[in-house]
């Protein structure tokens, strides 16, 4: 179960970190905004996540020791969620990704019979509702666009789909259905087609990331590392 | 708020009534740090008062608006400084989650004093759906000249719970505290 629970966390705390990225540096102000608030409210989610991992764990741990005393190989998050942000387009297309998946999730996870887990994802989905038709939108925009904009959300998902199995890989077969029927549907308006006969890679959940979360980890960690119990 | 009452009955109840009333007259004077017209008690984020020692002891429940909102640790902290202030020794504050807060727990005259600060109020709060795209987006009458020819600019504004929207009568670009 803490293990579970520090897996959601993750996943929340790893994106909204890779999406605050951007704040200072988005295409347009509202855009660069919006995106922020969805960092906010994934940094957000990952704290209550956290706070309730760390009473699981007791023996001092604490919201800030787990996100920043961990190693990369104890963080449980999808792979999807550490690459790096490349374009505006290609940061949109993971956030619909994730979204589309941490929606039908979160739906399942406010009938947990655990209390808290389920009133963490029933104050979250109200969230991921607004990140979710935000990214589908911008996704359908970007891909409808010009013709620089669709090659620029062609080439995001080629190199985003192969980290896509790792989020489904222990999903409950509703999830994964739903996940499959709006990413359909979507890439339908949009014209996107699903790139075939892709290697996919996976490990997230064991410990196995991509060299972009050691990366992501040293920055965020580096000032804890360096001085540790360090306060605002 | 509805202030449930605990203790069994008689002039004990009276007694612990009055003093919650107290409190939370108190805490009608703790701003919003973030939009400081708004009192803790007018966002509808205070969801219980526990006295556990008359006078001395009192345990508040708080809500948080959005799982991110940067706010709420100073809220905590200044609803405790005010307690505090008022004799009380310990002031517990407990956060939950569940149920989930919603903007029709903002009180009338919140609304009205968002108004006057220039931000439209939430309406009454419709399900957002995650499956209509490209909505018609919620109609709002802008704080300044009440016309309803206005136009949402962005679904995310200079807060979490706030929308960004621009009158086209009247040219102003306004804040909407969006349903929730």
């Amino acid at each position: 179960m803490t293990d579970y629970i520090l897996h959601l966390a993750d996943n929340a705390l790893v994106l909204g970190h890779r999406n605050s990225e951007w704040t200072g540096h988005g295409p347009i102000l509202e855009q660069d905004i919006a995106l922020s608030n969805i960092a906010l409210d994934l940094i957000g989610q990952s704290r209550n996540l956290y706070q309730y991992a760390s009473e699981l764990i007791g023996d001092g741990a604490t919201e800030d020791s787990l996100a920043y005393l961990r190693a990369p190989e104890e963080y449980r998050n999808n792979l999807l969620v550490e690459q790096l942000n490349g374009h505006w387009g290609k940061t949109i297309l993971r956030q619909f990704l994730f979204s589309a998946y941490q929606y039908p999730l979160y739906e399942l996870l406010s009938e947990h019979p655990d209390n808290k887990l389920s009133a963490i994802a029933r104050k979250s989905i109200k969230e991921v509702t607004y990140h979710l038709r935000w990214s589908s939108e911008w996704v359908i925009r970007l891909a409808q666009g010009t013709s620089l904009s669709n090659g620029k959300m062609k080439d995001a998902l080629n190199e985003l789909w192969p980290f896509t199995n790792d989020m489904l890989l222990h999903s409950e077969t509703s999830i994964k259905e739903k996940w499959q029927n709006r990413v359909d549907n979507i890439f339908k308006m949009a014209g996107l087609v699903i790139p075939k006969d892709v290697e996919m890679t996976t490990g997230g959940r064991e410990g196995k990331h991509t060299g972009h979360l050691y990366k992501m980890l040293e920055e965020m960690q580096c000032l804890q590392r360096t001085y540790p119990g360090m306060d605002w | 708020l509805i202030v449930i009452v605990s203790v069994s009955e008689g002039s004990a109840t009276a007694t612990i009534m009055t003093e919650k009333q107290t409190i939370l007259s108190l805490l009608y004077a703790v701003p919003d740090p973030e939009v400081p017209v708004l009192t803790v008690n007018d966002l509808g984020i205070i969801r219980d008062i526990n006295i556990i020692s008359p006078g001395k002891s009192v345990e508040i429940t708080i809500t948080p608006t959005y799982s991110g909102c940067p706010a709420m640790d100073t809220i905590s902290m200044n609803i405790k400084m005010m307690l505090l202030k008022n004799g009380y020794r310990d002031v517990i504050i407990t956060r939950v989650l569940s149920p989930a807060w919603t903007t029709d727990w903002m009180t009338e005259s919140g609304k009205d004093k968002l108004k006057a600060y220039g931000i439209a109020p939430p309406g009454k709060t419709m399900q957002v759906n995650a499956d209509v795209l490209f909505a018609e987006p919620a109609k709002v009458k802008c704080p300044q000249c009440n016309s309803l020819n206005t136009t949402l600019v962005s679904e995310f504004g200079s807060t979490a719970c706030k929308a960004l929207y621009k009158c086209r009568d009247c040219d102003e670009p306004f804040d909407y505290f969006k349903c929730h």
